[in-house]
């Protein structure tokens, strides 16, 4: 009743693409996923700004939020877009010794942003349970931190698999490389939002 | 002319069970994924139809006799997540969607064959999670809405394994939206253009554009309230300064959208079965399309009929009560268009044919319920009460339920190779019917006359009417057995079907059945006129296209 076939015979079917096809409609799914995952953080910024509107005691009436290191952060997060951009060129020209110096630096960057929110926190006046307020602060940039610290990691791995001769990614095989641009951009765009809503409204 | 036809054997070689056992295995097959959706949410019916009787047989008294209160909330809320979230859902998108997308777009499997096997294989162990939560800690109280402040006030264990099932659930159905948009946009074969597509593509594509949009914004939600009760958090928390009616919509933000996804693709279903069995081409695809396409827009933007009482301010309750009226232009455009299919055709009356039928007629009554709903002064009156049930009860029951069966009859052919008993189906139709009409109809003089939803005990004086909706869902729970004795007898000695016993024009009946595990030994072909029934006769258009 059972026997074990081979794969042609069995279940597991695929359609049969060419290269640039699978990694087209592969990137389509990511942005499909992306735009999934944006919104979610409409979610809770249509919450924040719901809280801010009706609740007489908006965030900036109760605490003074301190801009100098969010402000850091927006420069960190902009300047390592631009870096992994850098990194994109040097994969694109096979020069792999240059597109891991750039992608290193991107995770620094992504790395220094993730302390210094830490800094952030143990600086603010409040915790997560003290009120509303405090509560939305952490949820929306924790959710965003959280982003930041997978980011990261998958730059770790991107780095580490662009590495020659042995490393898996490189210009022939961007797609995972691509991915993770795509998605560090995405954070990106993220955290500008929210710094506009968060920090300067 | 990229996509090449042959069998691809570049793949890593795999070793695959076959026979029944591939359907307990993680298999990577659309047509097996299919199947697994629907055997899955059937049996979850089944608990969920189980939980149902339970309820029913509460409300046969007006007082709690047959359950304590809790309980009754429990029973309650487990039977609304169970219907919605592990029966519809799965079944018109995954089910449905998985086996026949690939078919319609002409290619051999889904965009993300894996993804897909992992959005199936996330459903069964949520739902047992979901269950079992009834017996370890006590289910979940606060209904399938999970409205706080009850939410967030009940003991917390129930709760917070709802949540996580919900969630896991919710990831599911995103992964199975974002295959098949990639699926329906990217996949198509070279030759065949959107307007060319089968209806239920349509259908699946606005669905998915829908789930895409919403569902992230309940999970969200969701990570919001399991704060408040783990972390005591005060999003949602009024003693913290929270907001419950944000909560209301942000939920009403996914649940009612949620609607649509649970019957926009019956809709499609709908539209591919009934030009096969009147043998008329579907009338006027193109305002279809762009129905199917206006409800999605509109559906996003009128969750807040959902809180009129809740104290919303009057330029939003118009705003939401117009909004909501515009659905009906949609909708009805599609109703028109499904009885101008059938007019003057030669009609089977089938199984498949009566439960679609069955189908308009009801959604018709849930539709115009629901146009008298959005309309404040009446919601005001009604809201919370039995006709609210009664009205939804129609929509994804009458709707979408009526859809799953008829569409079970028109494609168990193509599942198995075998046909049902059409006489078995025909009965199994009669009784379903007359019972649900008899067990929800009554239930709009109930709220008409004030008895309120989600209580365990009532005034005597609905007693009667009660006692006969009770006697409904007994027959519905009866019909159950005469359709599970014509699957079981039909899979072992039904007669064999050939490879299209409807004489149908749609992709997957020009293929065997059940089809092969590439769905086409060679080429497959290029169906540029799905519905072209009576243009020629069938039979020869059918030879054109081969
Ligand atoms: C088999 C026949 C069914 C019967 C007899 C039945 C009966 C009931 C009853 C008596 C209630 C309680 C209403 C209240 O007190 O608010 C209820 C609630 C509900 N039912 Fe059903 N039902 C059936 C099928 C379904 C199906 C197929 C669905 C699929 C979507 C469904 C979805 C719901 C939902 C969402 C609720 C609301 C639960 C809540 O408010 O938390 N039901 N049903
Ligand atoms: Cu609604």
């Amino acid at each position: 009743m059972t026997s074990i076939v081979p794969k042609e015979q069995s279940s597991e079917s695929r359609n049969d693409l060419s290269t640039e096809e699978h990694e087209d409609f592969r990137l389509f799914g990511l942005v499909a996923f992306l735009i999934a995952d944006g919104m979610t953080f409409a979610g809770f910024f249509a919450a924040y700004l719901t809280f801010k509107a009706v609740n007489p005691i908006a965030p900036d009436a109760i605490y003074e939020l301190e801009l100098p290191l969010p402000t850091l952060n927006t420069i960190l997060l902009l300047v390592s877009s631009f870096t992994f951009h850098r990194a994109g060129k040097f994969l694109e020209k096979n020069e792999s010794k240059q597109c891991q110096k750039w992608l290193l630096i991107t995770g620094a960057l992504g790395v220094a942003f993730l302390i210094s929110q830490m800094f952030e926190y143990f600086t603010l006046p409040f915790g997560l349970t003290d009120n509303l307020f405090a509560s939305t602060f952490y949820a929306l940039t924790g959710f965003h931190g959280l982003h930041v610290t997978l980011g990261s990691i998958m730059i770790m791995i991107i780095w580490w698999q662009t590495r020659v001769p042995s490393g898996r990614v490189n210009n022939q095989n961007k797609f995972p490389f691509e991915a993770v641009e795509l998605y560090w951009h995405f954070v990106d765009g993220i955290w500008v939002v929210l710094f506009i809503i968060l920090y300067l409204l | 002319m990229t996509i090449s036809l042959k069998p691809n054997n570049s793949s890593p070689e795999k070793l695959q069970p076959t026979g029944w056992l591939k359907y307990l295995s993680f298999s990577l097959d659309h047509k097996v994924i299919g199947l697994q959706y629907l055997v899955c949410g059937f049996l979850f019916y089944l608990i969920g139809g189980s939980l149902a009787g339970a309820i029913r047989v509460e409300l046969i008294s007006p007082l709690s006799d047959f359950m304590p209160r809790e309980v009754y909330n429990q029973v309650l809320t487990l039977h609304g997540t169970i219907m919605i979230f592990l029966w519809i859902v799965p079944v018109v998108n995954g089910a449905f969607g998985n086996y026949l997308i690939p078919f319609y777009v002409g290619a051999r499997d889904m965009a993300f064959p894996r993804l897909n096997a992992v959005a199936f294989w996330l459903i069964p162990p949520s739902g047992l999670m979901l269950i079992t939560s009834y017996f370890i800690n006590g289910a979940a109280q606060s209904g399938w809405t999970a409205y706080p402040p009850l939410s967030i006030t009940t003991p917390a264990a129930g709760q917070i394994i709802w949540i996580l099932s919900v969630l896991l659930l919710g990831g599911s159905s995103i992964f199975g939206g974002i295959n098949f948009i990639a699926t329906i946009l990217k996949l198509r074969r070279p030759g065949l253009k959107l307007m060319q597509l089968p209806m239920y593509c349509w259908a699946m594509l606005g669905t998915s554009i829908l789930v895409v949009l919403s569902t992230p914004v309940l999970a969200g939600t969701l990570i919001l309230l399991s704060f408040d009760i783990v972390a005591h958090t005060g999003f949602f928390n009024p003693s913290l300064g929270g907001n419950v009616i944000v909560y209301q919509h942000l939920f009403w933000f996914y649940s009612h959208p949620a609607v649509y996804i649970m019957v926009l693709p019956a809709f499609g279903l709908v539209s591919e079965i009934l030009p096969i069995h009147s043998r008329k081409p579907l009338f006027g695809y193109t305002t279809m399309v762009f129905s199917i396409m206006g409800i999605v827009v509109l559906g996003l933007v009128v969750w807040a009929h959902h809180m009129f009482t809740s104290g919303t301010p009057p330029w939003m309750r118009l705003f939401f009560t117009i909004a909501t009226a515009f659905i009906a232009v949609p909708t009805g455009i599609k109703f028109f268009n499904w009885v101008a299919t059938l007019w003057g055709g030669k009609i089977s009356l089938n199984a498949a044919m009566l439960f679609s039928c069955g189908f308009i007629i009801n959604f018709v009554l849930g539709g115009i319920t629901g146009v008298a709903l959005a309309q404040v002064p009446f919601d005001v009156h009604v809201h919370d009460t039995y006709f609210v049930v009664a009205h939804f009860h129609y929509i994804v029951y009458g709707g979408s339920v009526f859809v799953i069966f008829s569409s079970i009859y028109h494609w168990f052919p193509k599942f198995t190779g075998k046909m049902l008993n059409e006489n078995l189906g025909r009965f199994h139709f009669i009784i379903t019917f007359i019972g649900f009409n008899l067990c929800f109809a009554p239930q709009h003089w109930l709220g008409l006359n004030g008895m309120p939803r989600r209580v365990a005990e009532y005034d005597p004086q609905f007693q009667l009417i009660n006692q006969i909706s009770s006697v409904g869902a007994l027959l519905m729970a009866l019909s159950t057995l005469p359709f599970l004795w014509n699957i079981l007898q039909s899979t072992l000695y039904g007669e064999e079907a050939g490879d299209n016993p409807w004489n149908a024009l749609t992709p997957e009946w020009l293929t065997s059945s059940p089809p092969p595990v590439e769905n086409w030994d060679g080429e497959a072909p290029l169906v540029l006129e799905p519905y072209g029934y009576g243009k020629k006769d069938s039979n020869e258009t059918q030879e054109a296209i081969r």
